[in-house]
């Protein structure tokens, strides 16, 4: 028998939490179970009960696609020598994903409060769930914008860009997160960012370089320009599909990219150390 | 040195709660406020968090300096009455929110159901439902898989177990839900209210099945109002009262403390006034002490000084009530029929009751006095104990160690006669 006045190390010990936390890894490789159970729910409900199921998720980019081409494509806002539908459609794609992980993660704090008031699992779960779900959605949309590739490959050229296709999918995901996981700690204490969200997501829009191309920016101002997470995620996902700008826009990638390490490692911070009051202030 | 589940130390729990805008009655005021509201609620809102500054009057604790120990596989019931934090308490520990003050240690897994169903997602399956819930639960996925079967037999739903939830009755849905949450394998259950759903026969299922739970050596701390059922789960009762740790100790006279309560409720004394010719009512007592144990199958006799001045026509009832408030004996006497027809001075009422053979357990009795004014005027409730002794036990009234609840427990004469 081992000696008794030892004391037993406790599994878990709770005490009031003040000042910043450090994200608990092996908790959240303990919950993992959870997270990709949750993913899966997310997946498989979006369209249940739907006739057009799954289309949906290219409904959304394709029309988007169109009413631009009619409304922007003739007005020179494009690059030369491009067609405007393939121009727009490379950066719809990742935008509707952006848009959708941004405004669900967001929102997923107060839309899950149930669970968070009954049941303990790391909250980090709750906002990230939605990033990750949404890239089914983002699945959808880039094969149909290899369809478009295919049907318009005389109108480009690939090159070995297409390579960094893995780099800025993790790059779109991590801003994604981050921005998410700020907005969703903020809109379960103030409820203000749940209205906020819609417009600032518009302003968002036209700041990237979706509708316009970022030949029109003069040089000295790229890198600036370049903070702004987007723009260097739009344009890059735009030459690595379609070869257009032709180099990778490096100097709008990496100020896109700090900022983006940079809010995702701030928001998770700050997450954690609004953790506390989620469940009192829901 | 027993081996402990949980400590809890020193639980304290703070919250804001909402005081009404300071209103300005002069113009300029009315526009200040106005104009500075977006600030106002900026703060409103940041202070919901935040507790620091003293004598903060928006402050209010939920619970203050709680701390008691757990040793593993006890059933320890939490009662209270309503605000009292037992919720609160539950939710610490099951670590939905955080304490203010204090520290909680736990020693091993703990499960926590709070409600029944939670993460259940209307437009899933049955089956898809079971896996989502379970894994919310804490369970793990081969966990679920092993144990699918049972959880889909014991909810009674294997017709429709691929069919959206959404589709189920409410009935159908709460099985499901309690199903899964019955088939935990946690060392610490906590339960909260648990059993307050479902229809009576799903409700006794629930009541089987958490016995069956107890009976397995798990930790459970189990948050209700329905005295009966923590009654018959529990071994040990901790009380809270607004906030504070009232009473721990063994459920019986856990029980008893939390209807003490209730005893302020009825107070006769208030009822007398001026109007009144009834002047001082005294203590009831049984066999003529302030002892309150008696045994099953015991005369009794309950006392009730009165001391009167020139009330007419006076007539008298005698209540025994049993933990839940249900009415076991209601005696009435009419005072002609007590030979007298005004009450003056100081009296003795009495009133002798036979062998009742009532079951071991907690009851309640009061008098009910009706004057001519119509006035009624009810006593406070006294608090007495039947207790078992061997005849009882003979006769396999505590069986296992655990109380049968019947309402009577007389002694029978059995026999056996060769025909």
């Amino acid at each position: 028998m081992s000696v008794e006045n030892v004391e037993k190390i406790p599994h878990v010990v709770i005490e009031p939490k003040k000042g910043w936390q450090i994200i608990n890894f092996k908790e959240l490789r303990e919950y993992g179970d959870l997270f990709r159970l949750m993913i899966l729910r997310d997946i498989t409900v979006q369209y249940k009960q739907t006739a057009l199921g799954f289309s949906w998720a290219i409904i959304n980019p394709l029309f988007t696609m169109v009413v631009f081409s009619i409304i922007f494509g003739s007005r020179g806002l494009g690059p030369a020598g491009m067609p405007y539908k393939l121009f727009s459609l490379s950066a719809l794609v990742p935008w509707t994903y952006f848009n959708q992980a941004v405004t669900n993660s967001t929102n997923s704090l107060i839309t899950q409060s149930n669970i968070l008031t009954k049941v303990y699992f790391p909250r980090l779960i709750i906002p990230l769930t939605p990033v990750i779900a949404k890239l089914s959605d983002f699945a959808i949309g880039m094969g149909i914008m290899i369809i478009f590739m295919i049907v318009y490959r005389n109108d480009f050229t690939i090159n070995t860009n297409i390579l960094y296709f893995p780099f800025l999918t993790l790059l779109m995901i991590i801003t994604a997160s981050g921005i998410g996981m700020w907005l969703s700690a903020m809109a379960i204490q103030y409820r203000d960012v749940k209205f906020a969200i819609t417009f600032m997501i518009q302003i968002m829009m036209y700041a990237a370089p979706i509708i316009w191309s970022t030949e029109k920016i003069s040089h000295q101002y790229r890198i600036l320009y370049g903070l702004y997470p987007l723009a260097g995620i739009i344009e890059g996902f735009r030459a690595c599909l379609i070869g257009n700008p032709v180099q990778m826009p490096w100097d709008l990638i990496i100020p896109g990219t700090i900022v983006s390490i940079l809010l995702f490692i701030t928001g998770g911070l700050y997450f954690k150390r609004m953790e506390k009051v989620f469940a009192d202030v829901v | 040195m027993e081996e402990l589940a949980l400590t809890v130390e020193n639980i304290s729990k703070a919250y804001t709660i909402g005081l009404e805008d300071k209103k300005s009655d002069t113009l300029f005021g009315a526009i200040r406020n106005t104009i500075m509201a977006p600030v106002r609620n900026f703060q409103n809102v940041k202070n919901l968090s935040n507790f620091s500054g003293k004598d903060r009057k928006d402050v209010i604790y939920a619970l203050k300096d709680i701390s008691f120990n757990i040793p593993k596989g006890e059933a320890v019931a939490i009662i209270g009455h309503n605000g009292a934090g037992k919720s609160t308490l539950l939710k610490i520990i099951a670590r939905i929110t955080d304490p203010s003050e204090g520290k909680i240690k736990i020693f091993g897994r703990v499960s926590s159901l709070l409600e029944v169903g939670t993460g259940f997602h209307p437009d899933l399956t049955g089956r898809e439902n079971i896996f989502l819930n379970g894994t919310i639960l804490g369970m793990r996925k081969q966990e679920i898989e092993r144990k699918f079967d049972e959880i889909v037999e014991f909810a009674g739903v294997s017709q429709y177990i691929d069919t959206p939830v959404k589709r189920y009755s409410s009935g159908m849905r709460v099985r499901l839900a309690f199903s899964v949450a019955a088939h935990l394998e946690a060392e610490i259950l906590l339960i909260d209210e648990v059993l307050a759903v479902g229809d009576v026969q799903f409700q006794k299922k629930c009541l089987g099945k958490m016995n069956e739970i107890t009976n397995q050596g798990r930790t459970v701390l189990f948050v209700s109002h329905n005295i009966g059922a923590v009654k018959e789960l529990c071994t040990r009762g901790i009380v809270l009262n607004k906030g504070r740790l009232e009473f721990d100790g063994n459920i019986k006279d856990s029980i008893i403390n939390y209807l003490e309560a209730f005893k302020q409720s009825t107070n006769s004394l208030e009822n007398l006034h001026a109007g009144h010719k009834l002047l001082a009512i005294g203590d009831l007592l049984l066999n003529g002490s302030l002892d309150l144990k008696i045994e099953p199958g015991k005369q009794l006799t309950v006392t009730l000084p009165i001391k009167a001045n020139e009330v007419d026509n006076p007539s008298f009832a005698f209540v025994i009530e049993d933990f839940m408030n249900n009415r076991v004996i209601h005696v009435r006497k009419f005072t002609d029929k007590l030979g007298f027809a005004q009450l003056n001075g100081n009296n003795i009422l009495e009133i002798q009751l036979p062998s009742l053979w009532l079951a071991p357990g907690v009851y309640s009795t009061h008098f009910r006095i009706h004057t001519d004014t119509q006035r009624k005027i009810i006593t406070n409730k006294t608090f007495f104990e039947v207790v078992g002794n061997q005849e009882i036990e003979d006769a396999g009234f505590f069986s296992g160690g655990v109380e049968r609840s019947t309402l009577l427990a007389p002694t029978a004469k059995w026999k056996m006669e060769n025909s």
